[in-house]
């Protein structure tokens, strides 16, 4: 039986941090969103030839977007669940009649809330600027929603490890950053050497952007199949690894 | 009374090997009021952590009302409040919300009204909307126990609870541990301040070491365990004890104006009126008679230094 009340506490109390800074959360993505159109679809994306039949601008909003809803997903889930280990408040949360799946759902929810809003906020910054047209919007939403909780996870995972703000900061800033440069955001592979495009295939964010790219333009650089079975396996792991911690009470409780 | 809380055999070795308890029976008695009574460091907090689940026991079994607190845990920690030692608190929430918060972790259905009661019973009606990090330390302690209380548990647990607070907030602290008390609410605290067992508790367990060495009735463990010191003192220098007095346990005092005599508080088998007797036989003029009685701070050090 779940403590609903509880994971719905939870759930408010993360959002709530969100509504308090709402207009940091609304106008950062606008104005990072902006900043891009400005330099890769204006200035530069005009010299540069369309890329599978899209233009430049557009090519870029998909990766643009997951590498914006990728490093929320995990910063907003992993400082959710690191600062209450921080302060010392999480004695409250275990030792409230909650099990560690409803910290779970509440956290991870309101992470891969905040992530999905925030991707909602670039799409339509971006529709201003070129003529956006999504092939498939049940796909996009899929593929949105499976990253947003899947990286979701991965955040609360990093902050359940990281002792100190070094360690919090170190994953998302060495790891996904340029994972999400060099996956395919902004390019697609096949204009890399014949190599770099096998190195390429071992980066689990390039069948992220290209699922989702796929159901924006119906182009992509690995079939959508294969793109939404990784991102179900990175989802898995993580669920996995999750449920480790939880059974063996690891960095939560001695 | 009935046990509340049944601790049995629980033991505690934490990760880097140190062993914070050591095979700890005890029950805690439905509406009372017990003190654990230990120096820094005795296990005091690791044993209530473990009990409120923050902490995972290595061997030994707890009970609460009967219930697993492993394998029932939603229902013993439904009926268990604790407030940390530290002042731990979020920086930015307000107070009404953060207690509020509390109400809804422990799966409470919203009350504004009770709340807000709760906030007026601890002096805390006029700061409810103010974010805690404004707060000064006696205020965050406050708010500390009623977000501890936000989801009106039978069991009260207070880590030290009085560390760095003022005269006026402890008495109040009292009072409130007395009208809940009232209600039925069975209170654990932990402390190393003597005064406060005994002014406040019925029972006081004495922990160190990971050990709980005695669990008594404040009375009973003062009488089992405290001793009573007669002096007697004299109007002229004595230059040794009277030779009749020497089959009584006394001691003349280095200055020689003071006899004095040591006995069992239980009385038993004390010759006080034997020795009150011959003094005023021998040639020594009494000038006072005072008796000391041993405090529980004498017991509880005598009782640390034992082991």
């Amino acid at each position: 039986m779940m403590n609903f009340r509880a994971i719905k506490v939870i759930y408010l109390h993360e959002m709530l941090r969100f509504w308090q800074t709402l207009f940091q959360s609304v106008a950062s993505p606008i104005l990072s969103t902006a900043l891009y159109f400005v330099v890769f679809g204006a200035a530069i994306g005009s010299r540069i030839s369309d890329v599978d039949g899209v233009s430049y601008g557009l090519f870029i909003i998909p990766g643009l977007t997951m590498l914006s809803v990728l490093t929320q997903s995990i910063s907003n889930a992993s400082f959710g669940i690191f600062f209450p280990k921080f302060t010392g408040t999480i004695y409250e949360i275990l030792s409230a009649p909650i099990s560690f799946y409803d910290v779970l759902i509440g956290f991870v929810g309101a992470a891969a809330s905040k992530s999905l809003f925030l991707a909602a906020i670039i799409l339509i910054t971006a529709s201003f600027f070129v003529d956006l047209n999504v092939a498939h919007p049940f796909w996009m939403l899929g593929f949105l929603i499976l990253t947003c909780v899947a990286f979701s996870l991965f955040g609360f995972i990093i902050g359940l490890w990281a002792e100190n703000f070094e360690k919090l900061q170190i994953v998302p800033l060495l790891i996904i950053t340029p994972l999400v440069f060099l996956g395919g955001s902004f390019y697609s592979i096949n204009m890399l050497p014949p190599l770099w495009q096998k190195v390429t295939l071992f980066n689990p964010v390039l069948y992220l952007v290209s699922g989702f790219r796929w159901s924006f333009f119906e182009i992509s650089d690995v079939s959508v199949g294969i793109s939404l079975l990784m991102v179900i396996v990175f989802l898995s792991a993580c669920i996995g690894v999750v449920a480790w911690i939880f059974k063996s009470g690891y960095k939560l409780k001695q | 009374m009935s046990s509340i809380v049944s601790i049995k055999e629980l033991s505690k070795t934490y990760n880097s090997g140190f062993e914070a308890l050591k095979n700890i029976n005890l029950d805690i008695k439905k509406g009372e009021i017990l003190a654990l009574l230990g120096p820094n460091g005795a296990g005091k907090t690791t044993l209530i952590s473990t009990i409120c689940g923050i902490v995972s026991p290595t061997s030994g079994t707890v009970t609460v009302d009967g219930n697993d607190i492993i394998t029932d845990f939603r229902k013993t920690r439904q009926m268990i409040g604790l407030v940390p030692q530290e002042l731990t608190l979020g920086a930015f929430e307000q107070v009404f919300q953060t207690v509020s918060f509390s109400r809804g972790l422990f799966g409470c259905q919203k009350d504004d009204d009770y709340i807000n009661q709760l906030l007026k019973d601890l002096s805390l009606d006029d700061k409810k909307d103010i974010e805690v990090r404004a707060l000064s330390g006696g205020m965050k302690r406050r708010v500390l126990i009623a977000k501890a209380l936000s989801h009106e548990p039978q069991i009260l647990f207070l880590d030290e609870p009085t560390a760095g607070v003022d005269v006026e907030l402890r008495k109040d602290m009292w009072k409130i541990v007395r009208q809940l008390q009232d209600k039925g609410v069975t209170i654990i605290l932990t402390t190393h301040y003597i005064e406060e067992a005994e002014e406040i508790a019925e029972r006081v367990g004495v922990i160190n070491d990971g050990e709980l060495l005695v669990v008594e009735k404040k009375e009973l463990l003062m009488e089992n365990f405290g001793k009573k010191q007669l002096v007697i003192e004299l109007r002229e220098e004595a230059k040794e004890i009277p030779h009749t007095l020497h089959k009584h346990n006394v001691e003349l005092t280095d200055d020689g104006l003071n006899i004095s005599y040591t006995y069992d508080a239980k009385n038993e088998g004390s010759d006080i009126q034997e020795l009150l007797k011959e003094v005023s036989d021998s040639e020594l003029v009494l000038k006072d008679i005072k008796i000391n009685q041993s405090s529980l701070e004498d017991i509880f050090v005598d009782l640390v230094k034992i082991k």
